[in-house]
């Protein structure tokens, strides 16, 4: 048996650089996890009072609120509640703390229950993380494809009117305001008959499956659009520069003299190398995008993770809120540990450091 | 089979670069001549042209901001400027194979040597997988790489300097060419492992029986490599000598500083030891008069307006120079 010489050994070394990253993200995850109770355990008012703004709420039902949320137990041994700080008993039962059983209930999976909604966090951020990932996996599926492909054409056609083209609308296309490309569309949808809010038409469900996915595309058509035109300009310009960069390196020359020709020498010698760069900034939009489309979920009133929390914000929605940052932080940790997965894959320089 | 064909020509090459500062005229007219299997020196100040003079021969100047402004490279009886893009890469790495100055960077750090040397096996020849992946362990056990079977899977920035160096020169010997043109492939290393280089390339080019151009700015290398010297100044060449008739008797007062300022054995250090004086030339300006004028000791009139022509002195030793330096009078 010969090992195949594409893509060489995979050695110990970066088996053991893989570990430590994967260790690294775990850490993260559980510091995230710790900041994430008690950032929401600082901030000011009382949760039990803040969902429900009923003047008529006597002593009896509120303490019975703060029961059922279990706002009761204190925070942490040694701390009755942190703003105001209050220090209580250090010897009550550790599992009957705030902190362990958000721990506890994490571990089950238990988000807690949402303030506005009375329905598990869990449920309802399962749902519209769904949205979401089907939004923005459309959205960056095509900024991507869109943005490498022009990129690469542009970067093979340096210094011509075509790079110029491109390189002006990927300018024009990366600095546009998201808020104001999306009301444009809105506006452009309005009138070419497209639907411009949620995510299906009412009533739709009792329809067949192909006419609901249709109706279903048809309502993703315009925030798909915004965002991937946000999106593209910098996946474009990013992979042009990139591209120009490693055409200029020395192995290419001697990939030229080699007698291989401009085709082979784009396919084989630059593409891998030009996409180091993408790689990284792919993880990064990734990770950060669960939460970002705020601003175009919220024009096309599409039922996002972003509009969520927008929407938690104002409502004082604690739980909902401590569930969806620690989605957000989690993806973007992961996100990047797939970064570094994927560049140690391209790059066989990565290793342990 | 002598003289019936030409192996290599070329006539009149001339190379420009179009950039912002204006144009670079750094190869301004060269004419040379190779027979199969001979070996070439090609020596000069850095940035004289030599490397340009090279990669147009192979047409491996980026176009635009280079130009190949005239010129014939007849290589076995083609002109290697008039051919199409597709039938020139048949020429590049088959029959005319570069090897680089900096074996750092030459190589794509992201695959491995083994699929470097490979791929070009495929690209000229026929062979399968199996047959390339037998022939690059037999190549770099030839150059010299210990274990070579099992370095096939490693990458570049598993390997030394050297050996990196070694694994170009496998992969430029990949397909037995009949001319290497090595662009100063021992700059970049340290001087130990520059006289391995030179050894193994000796021998590999008896073992080959290829012609050879070896390019360099270091005369003190080329005597026990080269059959023949070109010296270049400013994109011309000032002299053409066999390799003694150089040392012994100097026609160019360029290359007479050249083998003056190369400390020898014979002599002791510091005592005669001169650099050149002036600065070197600037290639931004079309050029008038003899370029090495402005440095030249011996300078007249007639060399400040007009350049003269390489033309041949004794049996086979050319030199463009309007003076004898022997004598110091006007040709
Ligand atoms: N792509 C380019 N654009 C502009 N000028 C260039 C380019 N390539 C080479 N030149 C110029 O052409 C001239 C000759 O360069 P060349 O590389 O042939 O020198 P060289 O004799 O090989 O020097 P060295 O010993 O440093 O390798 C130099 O003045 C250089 O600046
Ligand atoms: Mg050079």
């Amino acid at each position: 048996m010969t090992p195949p010489l594409q893509h060489g050994t995979f050695p110990l070394q970066r088996w053991r650089m893989l570990l430590k990253r994967f260790g690294w993200a775990l850490f993260t995850i559980l510091f995230v996890v710790v900041l994430n109770f008690f950032l929401f355990r600082v901030l000011p008012g009382d949760p039990a009072r803040q969902g429900i703004r009923d003047p008529r709420l006597t002593p009896e039902t509120i303490q019975a609120i703060r029961v059922r949320f279990g706002l009761d137990k204190p925070i942490i041994n040694c701390f009755e509640s942190l703003n105001p700080v209050k220090v209580g008993s250090c010897g009550v039962n550790p599992l009957d703390t705030q902190f362990f059983i958000y721990v506890k209930n994490l571990l089950k999976g238990d988000l807690g229950q949402s303030f506005y909604y009375n329905r598990p966090v869990k449920d309802i951020l399962g749902e519209r993380l769904w949205n979401t990932i089907l939004l923005i996996g459309a959205g960056q599926i095509l900024a991507i494809l869109i943005g490498v492909v022009f990129g690469l054409f542009a970067a093979w056609k340096a210094r011509t009117a075509i790079d110029y083209a491109a390189l002006i609308s990927g300018l024009v296309a990366w600095s546009l305001p998201t808020f104001w490309l999306a009301i444009i569309l809105l506006f452009w949808g309005t009138n070419h008959g497209l639907p411009i809010g949620g995510k299906a038409t009412p009533g739709m469900s009792s329809y067949p499956f192909m006419q609901q996915m249709g109706d279903l595309l048809q309502h993703l058509f315009l925030p798909t659009l915004a965002y991937t035109i946000i999106y593209m300009g910098e996946y474009m310009l990013i992979m042009r520069s990139s591209l120009l960069d490693v055409l200029a390196e020395d192995y290419i020359l001697a990939a030229k003299a080699k007698g291989l020709s401009a085709f082979q020498i784009l396919k084989d010698h630059a593409l891998k190398n030009s996409m180091l760069p993408l790689v990284t900034l792919i993880a990064i939009n990734l990770g950060f995008t669960v939460g970002g489309a705020v601003q175009i979920e919220t024009v096309f009133s599409w039922p996002g993770l972003g509009g969520a929390i927008f929407e938690a914000v104002g409502r004082k929605d604690y739980p909902l809120l401590q569930g969806g940052f620690l989605l957000i932080a989690i993806s973007v940790i992961l996100a990047n540990f797939i970064a570094d997965l994927t560049y140690s894959y391209l790059d066989p320089r990565v290793q342990a450091d | 089979m002598d003289a019936i064909h030409t192996f290599l020509e070329v006539k009149d090459l001339k190379t420009r670069f179009h950039t912002p500062e204006g144009t670079v005229y750094a190869v301004n007219g060269v004419s040379f001549t190779l027979k199969e299997g001979e070996t070439l020196a090609v020596v000069g100040e850095s940035g004289c042209g030599k490397s340009v003079t090279m990669m147009s021969i192979l047409r491996l100047i980026s176009i635009p901001p280079g130009e190949i402004v005239s010129g014939e490279v007849t290589y076995r009886d083609r002109n290697l400027l008039k051919l199409s893009e597709s039938e020139m890469e048949h020429v590049r790495g088959k029959e005319v194979a570069m090897i680089f100055q900096d074996p750092m960077t030459s190589l794509n750090p992201v695959l491995t040597v083994g699929r470097q040397l490979t791929e070009t096996l495929r690209t000229h020849t026929n062979m399968d997988e199996e047959q390339s992946r037998q022939r690059a362990v037999t190549l770099l056990e030839w150059v010299g790489i210990p274990d070579a079977g099992k370095r096939l899977t490693d990458y570049p920035h598993q390997f030394s300097g050297g050996m990196r160096q070694r694994v170009m020169i496998a992969m430029a010997l990949a397909c037995t060419p009949s001319l290497l043109i090595a662009d100063e492939p021992t700059t970049a290393l340290d001087v130990t492992i520059q006289a391995q280089i030179i050894e193994l390339v000796k021998k590999l080019k008896q073992d080959v029986g290829m012609a050879m151009i070896w390019i360099t700015h270091d005369l003190g290398v080329v005597a026990g490599i080269a059959d023949r010297v070109i010296v270049m100044y400013a994109g011309f060449i000032v002299e053409e000598a066999e390799v003694d008739d150089l040392y012994d008797s100097p026609l160019h007062p360029y290359t007479t500083a050249l083998l003056q300022a190369l400390p020898r054995a014979d002599r002791r250090r510091d005592k005669n030891l001169k650099s050149i004086q002036g600065v070197p030339p600037n290639l931004l300006a079309e050029p008038r008069g003899c370029p090495f004028a402005p440095r030249c000791e011996f300078v007249k009139e007639r060399c400040v307006n007009e350049n003269p022509l390489l033309i041949e002195t004794e049996n086979r030793h050319k030199v463009a120079c309007w003076v004898n330096v022997k004598t110091g009078a006007l040709r």
